[in-house]
């Protein structure tokens, strides 16, 4: 039986100023089906989808959906027709409700235009039952970590009942047991005959989850394939145009004098409760200690502490020897901490600068870009034409605004900043989180070598595949506590994982243990 | 102090803080959907002179009060709906600068009825004081609540209204969303620019309304620049309110209760120069407010346009 096709983009093309984002695009997609779309940081993924979505107008092509060529002016026409989108970037208002967020657009309502609050939190926590995405439907998004945030993305479209899905990048912050879950719904959606376009990064999970795999470069389509006739590698190879190392080669770690030692670390979240609670530990001057947990644990607030962003209640902060509880950034910044932090977009970036300026948010008012309170222009984009070339930040210019760049190019602008300077101390948070797999190798080399340069760092990662190839040692937190620190050569992923939930008895054999 | 003197102050009190009060509506319809808008004291001036033009005239010909009254309130409005119709033009739709926008308005509003100000001109009166039957019976509340003109009495009800609309209504939660983060109000289907330019114009409405206030119902004559700084503080209390209809009319009744003092002060033969009597009810609402309300956090996204794609 020839199978029915739901949306079909022809000849899709789409400038923005300097880049041909897409060129001559070609996507069909099936009922029912589960599409991977791949392709490198840049590549045009997230225009494509926002055109059909009809957030961008395109400048040439068409499209087709349900036999009837389309031309929508704005998002309410793709939701009236049935398409239903979770964007890469958060769309959600920080000051409302989870269920606020939910019904925005499509209200429940008692009549008159009145809203029904406890009917759309009734609804969501439904939602929320039926999916197995834990959420509290009356919390304010601005207090909810990212990896809940992204749930409540989820639930958006979910509640939306769209017969066509775009789901660009979902699982980037997604614990694995959350990417289970949210494979199962989308498994189910799609028997009921929902088709899907899936975004993401992680090779792994198009293998499990795709029906048929599209593979998009610089702006084209580049081939197409299945997950039975492919594997890791040759999907790498596809995106990339050449071979990628997927796993990082390190050598055995050689610990020097301690860096950053946190005895005793007590913080509370925004909505006052314990999020961290008597946190110890030390990281040693050329040595990795990853933080694992489920998001949620009090990674966040810890990382947030460590930095200068949120105040600590109880114990102490040294690096080096050198007393920083609650400093401000500043000062952590200036005692040679690099941060990379988890929520690009909030604390890593301006998004209205242009590149060369955010390459020079942590240093700019220092040698050589400022001196006597005047800019140094030349030296700024001097500064920011290296480091765009030295980790391939895909723009059109340095002077192109941050907000501009493609998701991963973003990210790769960050970690370029924090990397691109003299530093002791790295805390990286979700470093890689949206970076293709040619970024991911680079930026993994690039943490093993500055651990091999005596810089001692921090990752938290809610990969657990990030944290067992990076990790010297690895501290599983639990409920804002440290559960275990064990050696990352001896553990298991299946150990890891019963840590990771709280369950401490018996599962470790002494050796794996390691020392703080 | 005897309780006809407490009346009188709070009656005071409460006709001084209704035109403040209808310019925070005012400002708070503009700013939560993510305009900036300081012409509200240009929207109330033109609407005042209007609406008293509209009062001369028809007492000129005659008209009986209801008509009379009817036009002058409804032509004053327009007139604010007008100047939020431009307000909106420039700063939605051509993305002027929201307070250069605002700053044409004020300017415009100064010169205009300057210019066509004709000095006694006059009228067959002002709005009648309506008491409303048994609650302007009551003891001290009766006087103070329930003996005022119409546009007091519609302003109670707007304070309520607009809180119901802001915050228990689909109007609303988009209003406030599209404030807040525009982008994502417009990945969910809302038309920001359509929902931003309704907004801005029933502000101007509310704006016409005080404007009305005060020739109308208040003072019942126009005089040149009569609305002496109103729009101003109005967006000031609209702020120190939180950017809530209870928290603006809470202010500006502070306000007002100043202004009844200074009033009495006066009256009293206080041997104090009265420019710094005048200065009292700045001063108080300043210090009350700035001392006991907390940080105000504005609409995120206010004062930028929101640029589609
Ligand atoms: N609003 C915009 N204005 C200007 N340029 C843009 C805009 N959106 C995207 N681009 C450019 O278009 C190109 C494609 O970007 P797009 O976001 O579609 O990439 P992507 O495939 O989704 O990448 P990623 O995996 O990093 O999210 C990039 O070069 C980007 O800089
Ligand atoms: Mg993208």
């Amino acid at each position: 039986m020839e199978r029915e096709i739901v949306l079909e983009a022809k000849g899709i093309t789409k400038r923005f100023p300097g880049v041909l984002a897409n060129d001559n695009v070609n996507l069909t997609l099936y009922k029912g089906e589960i599409l991977a779309l791949l392709g490198e940081n840049g590549a045009g993924k997230s225009t494509l989808m926002n055109i059909i979505y009809g957030l961008y107008h395109r400048d040439a092509g068409t499209i087709i959906l349900k036999g009837r060529e389309v031309n929508f002016a704005s998002p309410r026409e793709a939701i009236h027709n049935g398409i239903g989108m979770v964007h890469q970037h958060f769309q959600l208002i920080p000051v409302m409700t989870v269920a606020e967020n939910v019904m925005l657009g499509s209200e429940v309502t008692r009549g008159y235009g009145l809203l029904d609050v406890e009917k759309a939190a009734k609804q969501v926590r439904e939602l929320s039952r039926q999916y197995g995405l834990e959420v509290d439907p009356d919390a304010l998004v601005e207090d909810l970590p990212v990896g809940i945030q992204q749930r409540v993305e989820i639930i958006k479209a979910l509640y939306r009942k769209a017969d066509i899905l775009i789901l660009d990048e979902p699982t980037a912050v997604l614990t694995p047991q959350e990417v289970r879950e949210l494979f199962k719904i989308m498994r189910d959606l799609a028997s009921q005959g929902v088709s899907i376009i899936f975004i993401t990064h992680k090779l792994k999970e198009v293998l499990e989850v795709a029906d048929r795999i599209v593979v998009m470069r610089n702006g084209h389509v580049v081939g197409e394939t299945s997950p039975q006739e492919s594997t890791e590698s040759s999907l790498a190879a596809m995106m990339v145009g050449r071979e990628v190392l997927l796993r990082v080669h390190k050598e055995p770690a050689k610990p020097g004098e301690v860096v950053l030692e946190v005895s005793g670390l007590t913080a509370y979240d925004d909505r006052g409760s314990k999020a961290i609670d008597g946190v110890s530990f030390k990281v040693r001057a050329g040595e990795v200690l990853g933080i694992a947990g489920v998001q949620g644990n009090g990674q966040t607030e810890l990382v947030e502490t460590l930095t200068g962003l949120r105040k600590p209640h109880n114990g102490r902060v040294t690096v080096k020897g050198k007393d920083l509880t609650g400093a401000s950034p500043r000062k952590v910044t200036r005692a040679g901490t690099a941060h990379v932090p988890e929520d690009r977009q909030k604390y890593g970036m301006v998004a209205a600068y242009t590149v060369a300026d955010n390459l020079v948010l942590n240093t700019y008012y220092a040698p050589p870009f400022s001196s006597s309170g005047m800019v140094n222009h030349k030296a700024i984009e001097e500064h920011a034409r290296r480091l765009v070339k030295e980790f391939d930040i895909r723009t059109p210019s340095i002077f192109t605004s941050g907000g501009s760049l493609s998701g991963g190019n973003q990210q790769k602008m960050v970690v370029a900043r924090e990397f691109g300077r003299k530093i002791d101390l790295l805390i990286a948070a979700q470093p890689t989180r949206g970076l293709d797999v040619g970024s991911i190798e680079f930026i993994h080399q690039r943490i093993i070598e500055e651990r091999d340069a005596g810089v001692a760092v921090l990752l938290v990662s809610a990969e657990l595949d990030e944290i067992m190839s990076l990790s010297d040692r690895i501290a599983v937190m639990y409920k804002g506590q440290i559960v275990a620190t064990v050696d990352a050569s001896k553990v298991t992923r299946e150990q890891l994982g019963l840590l990771m939930a709280g369950v401490t008895e018996g599962v470790l054999e002494p050796e794996v243990t390691a020392v703080i | 102090m005897d309780t006809q003197t407490i009346v009188s102050m709070l009656n005071t009190a409460l006709r001084a803080a209704t035109p403040i009060t209808l310019g925070a509506l005012c400002g708070i319809f503009s700013e939560r959907s993510g305009v900036v808008n300081i012409g509200i004291e240009g929207m109330m001036l033109m609407s005042a002179f209007t609406g008293f033009m509209t009062n001369v005239y028809t007492s000129g010909a005659g008209w009986a009060d209801f008509p009379r009254f009817t036009a002058s309130i409804l032509v004053a409005v327009l007139t604010g709906a007008l100047s939020g119709a431009l307000h909106a033009v420039l700063s939605v739709r051509f993305k002027v600068d929201q307070i250069i926008s605002g700053t044409v308005i004020n300017i415009l509003a100064l010169g205009m009825t300057g210019y066509f100000y004709v000095q006694g001109a006059i009228t067959a009166g002002r709005l009648p004081q309506i008491a409303i039957p048994l609650l302007s019976d009551i003891p001290i509340l009766g006087p103070v609540l329930f003996r005022n003109g119409p546009i007091l009495y519609t302003t109670l009800i707007l304070v309520v209204a607009v809180h119901i609309l802001l915050f228990h209504t689909v109007w609303g939660l988009r209003t406030r969303a599209i404030g807040e983060h525009p982008r994502a109000a417009d990945t969910l289907g809302i038309n920001v620019h359509r929902m931003q330019f309704i907004n801005v114009i029933t502000g101007g409405a509310i704006a016409g309304l005080a404007g009305a206030f005060l020739t109308l119902e208040a003072v019942g004559n126009f005089e040149r620049g009569m609305t002496t700084g109103r729009g101003f503080i109005a967006l000031a209390l609209m702020i120190f309110g939180k950017w809530t209809p209870f928290g603006a009319f809470g202010a500006a009744l502070l306000y007002g209760f100043a202004v009844a003092l200074q009033n009495q002060l006066q009256f009293w033969g206080v041997t104090i120069p009265h420019q710094f009597i005048g200065m009292i009810p700045y001063i108080l609402t300043l210090i009350v407010l700035a001392g006991f309300v907390g940080r105000a956090r504005p609409p995120a996204h206010v004062g930028r346009p929101y640029e589609v794609e």
